[in-house]
């Protein structure tokens, strides 16, 4: 492929499979918001087909050796795989050091695996802005599984459970209290528990603490947070029926010697199936897209106010609130009133 | 001219363990606001190729220490310029007599640095062909 192309020649090379068309479209995506709008339009009809599944949990867990032995399981069944790997942007220098492909170096030279590293920029919740198009793309050159590794992430990192189908929330023993610590955000995402570093004392009480947690406070909170998300859609009914059926599975793993990775293969496998036979999958693409509608209006609208209302507008709009000769309610109503108009 | 954020590998082809210099420039590069891609040690040329692909980064950077850069700098060029990355900056660095570092350059390496270049330098010859220069 000839170095500068334009982006429609690049999505044509994409979507007949070449690889380095795939990676600078995952760079356009990044780069540039109307190169992503052109991408996306031409390859959203390819999309829908790929297992889209989330590897979360605290940093150092073992998520991305766990990713790694993972890809090795779905290629020995013949499975293609393609892997995002999100690690953080620094808020400093905005640079950032992406570390997590060195545990995933076994992979080279097996055409049935892409394995892409991607910074946080400025991205909330453990994600990048650009994932949920960088999935679209590797979804559309035809990986069978799509798996997105997230950051080291605390409670608050649970955007993944937007943009997964299956979510996997990595834990290992010997973390301390940090079981209590993730009770309020992963808790409440995870589809299957995986105890890493099983090979290490005290994996079986951290996998009895978790099964107590399910047992006891988890399952709650699981549907209040799903009704949370569900209200979100606007369909507030349906929500216990989807999520039912589902008992979150607590496996022991260990990463580096790919222990226990065929059952989690196999757990992820029962998952997806599950999701087909009770509607869930359905549910949460809609819930997927509703969110990708609102995130990009909400941007254009940005925009859209950036590029209309002139600085000094704005300047004295804020002078007139400074001065309570009208208050930031009105003053709002006021800019969107110039937007629309 | 490159107006996007940088993307550039840091990695370590070959045996060589010295991966001290590797990570001190991968850090300062991040620092400096690239995003950098560490692969590690013990990495094939075709490894290498195959990551600065996977990655469309704008720069590959090599750290070698051992003496075998002559066999494999050569070998990741090619690779590069066989997949179609002809635009791709190659760096080099670690211990590089004079006579091999002109040869190399001939070969497709863009430029040696060797123990005691500052991380300044290498940030500024990154940012200057990055704008064309
Ligand atoms: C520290 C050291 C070690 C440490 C390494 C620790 C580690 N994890 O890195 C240890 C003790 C493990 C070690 C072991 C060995 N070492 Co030793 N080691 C050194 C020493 C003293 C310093 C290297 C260093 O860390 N420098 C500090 C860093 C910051 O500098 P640097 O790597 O040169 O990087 C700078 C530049 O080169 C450049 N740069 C480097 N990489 C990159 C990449 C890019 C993209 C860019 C832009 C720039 C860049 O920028 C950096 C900043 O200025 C050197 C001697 C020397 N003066 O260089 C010998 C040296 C490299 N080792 C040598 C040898 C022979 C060995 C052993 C084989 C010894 C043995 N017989 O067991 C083993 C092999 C280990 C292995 N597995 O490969 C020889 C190599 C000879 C050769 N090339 O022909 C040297 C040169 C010593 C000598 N004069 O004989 N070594
Ligand atoms: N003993 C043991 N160590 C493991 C296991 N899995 C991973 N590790 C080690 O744990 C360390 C961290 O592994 P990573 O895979 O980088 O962890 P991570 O969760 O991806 O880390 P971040 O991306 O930085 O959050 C490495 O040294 C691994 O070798 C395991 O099953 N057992
Ligand atoms: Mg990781």
């Amino acid at each position: 492929m000839p170095k500068p192309v334009p982006t429609e020649q690049l999505i044509d090379y994409l979507l007949r499979g070449d690889r380095l068309a795939l990676a600078r479209a995952i760079s356009r995506v990044e780069d540039d918001a109307g190169a992503a709008a052109r991408i996306v339009k031409a390859v959203f009809a390819h999309t829908g087909q790929a297992h889209l599944i989330g590897i979360t949990g605290a940093p150092g867990t073992g998520k991305s050796t766990l990713v790694s032995a993972l890809v090795e399981s779905y290629r020995a069944n013949g499975d293609t795989v393609g892997v995002l790997a999100v690690d953080p942007t620094s808020p400093f220098s905005g640079g950032a050091l992406l570390g997590d492909r060195v545990r995933m170096t076994s992979h080279s030279g097996d055409a049935g695996v892409f394995i892409r590293s991607m910074a946080t920029r400025w991205g909330t919740g453990g994600l990048a802005k650009a994932s949920a198009d960088a999935l679209l793309l590797l979804d559309a050159a035809g990986f069978d599984r799509v798996l997105v590794e997230t950051v080291g992430a605390g409670q608050a990192e649970i955007e993944i459970a937007r943009i997964a189908d299956s979510v996997v929330v990595v834990e290992a023993p010997g973390l301390g209290d940090e079981v209590q610590a993730i009770k309020a955000g992963l808790l409440e995402i995870a589809d299957i528990f995986a105890v890493n570093k099983a090979d290490r004392r005290g994996a079986a009480r951290t996998v009895a603490a978790l099964e107590m947690m399910l047992e006891t406070g988890g399952a709650a909170a699981q549907t209040v947070i799903h009704h949370g998300q569900r209200m979100e859609t606007g369909a507030a009914e349906s929500d216990t029926e989807a999520e039912d059926g589902w008992s979150i599975p607590v496996l022991k793993t260990i990463a580096v010697s790919g222990g226990g990775v065929a059952q989690l293969r196999d757990a992820l496998d029962r998952h997806r199936e599950w999701l087909g036979e009770s509607g869930a999958r359905a549910t949460r693409e809609r819930m997927r897209l509703d969110h990708m509608l609102q995130t990009l209006v909400q941007a254009e609208m940005l925009a859209r106010m950036e590029r209309t209302l002139s600085p000094g507008l704005r300047s004295d709009l804020v002078d007139l609130m400074q001065r309570r000769k009208t208050d930031p309610y009105s003053a709002a109503a006021d800019v969107i009133k110039k937007l629309s108009g | 001219m490159k107006q996007s954020q940088i993307r550039v590998l840091i990695a370590k082809p070959g045996l060589d363990g010295h991966d001290r210099g590797a990570k001190v420039i991968a850090r300062a590069l991040r620092d400096a606001g690239f995003e950098v891609i560490y692969t590690g040690i013990r990495q094939t040329p075709q490894m290498i190729a195959e990551a600065a692909l996977q990655e469309d980064v704008d720069v590959v950077g090599l750290s070698i220490l051992s003496g075998a850069h002559m066999t494999l700098c050569p070998k990741v060029v090619e690779l590069l310029h066989a997949q179609g990355q002809e635009d791709v900056l190659v760096l080099l660095g670690g211990i590089i007599p004079d006579e091999d570092a002109a040869q190399l350059k001939a070969a497709g390496v863009h430029a040696v640095f060797g123990p005691g270049t500052t991380s300044t330098e290498i940030i500024a010859f990154i940012r200057s062909a990055m704008a064309g220069g």
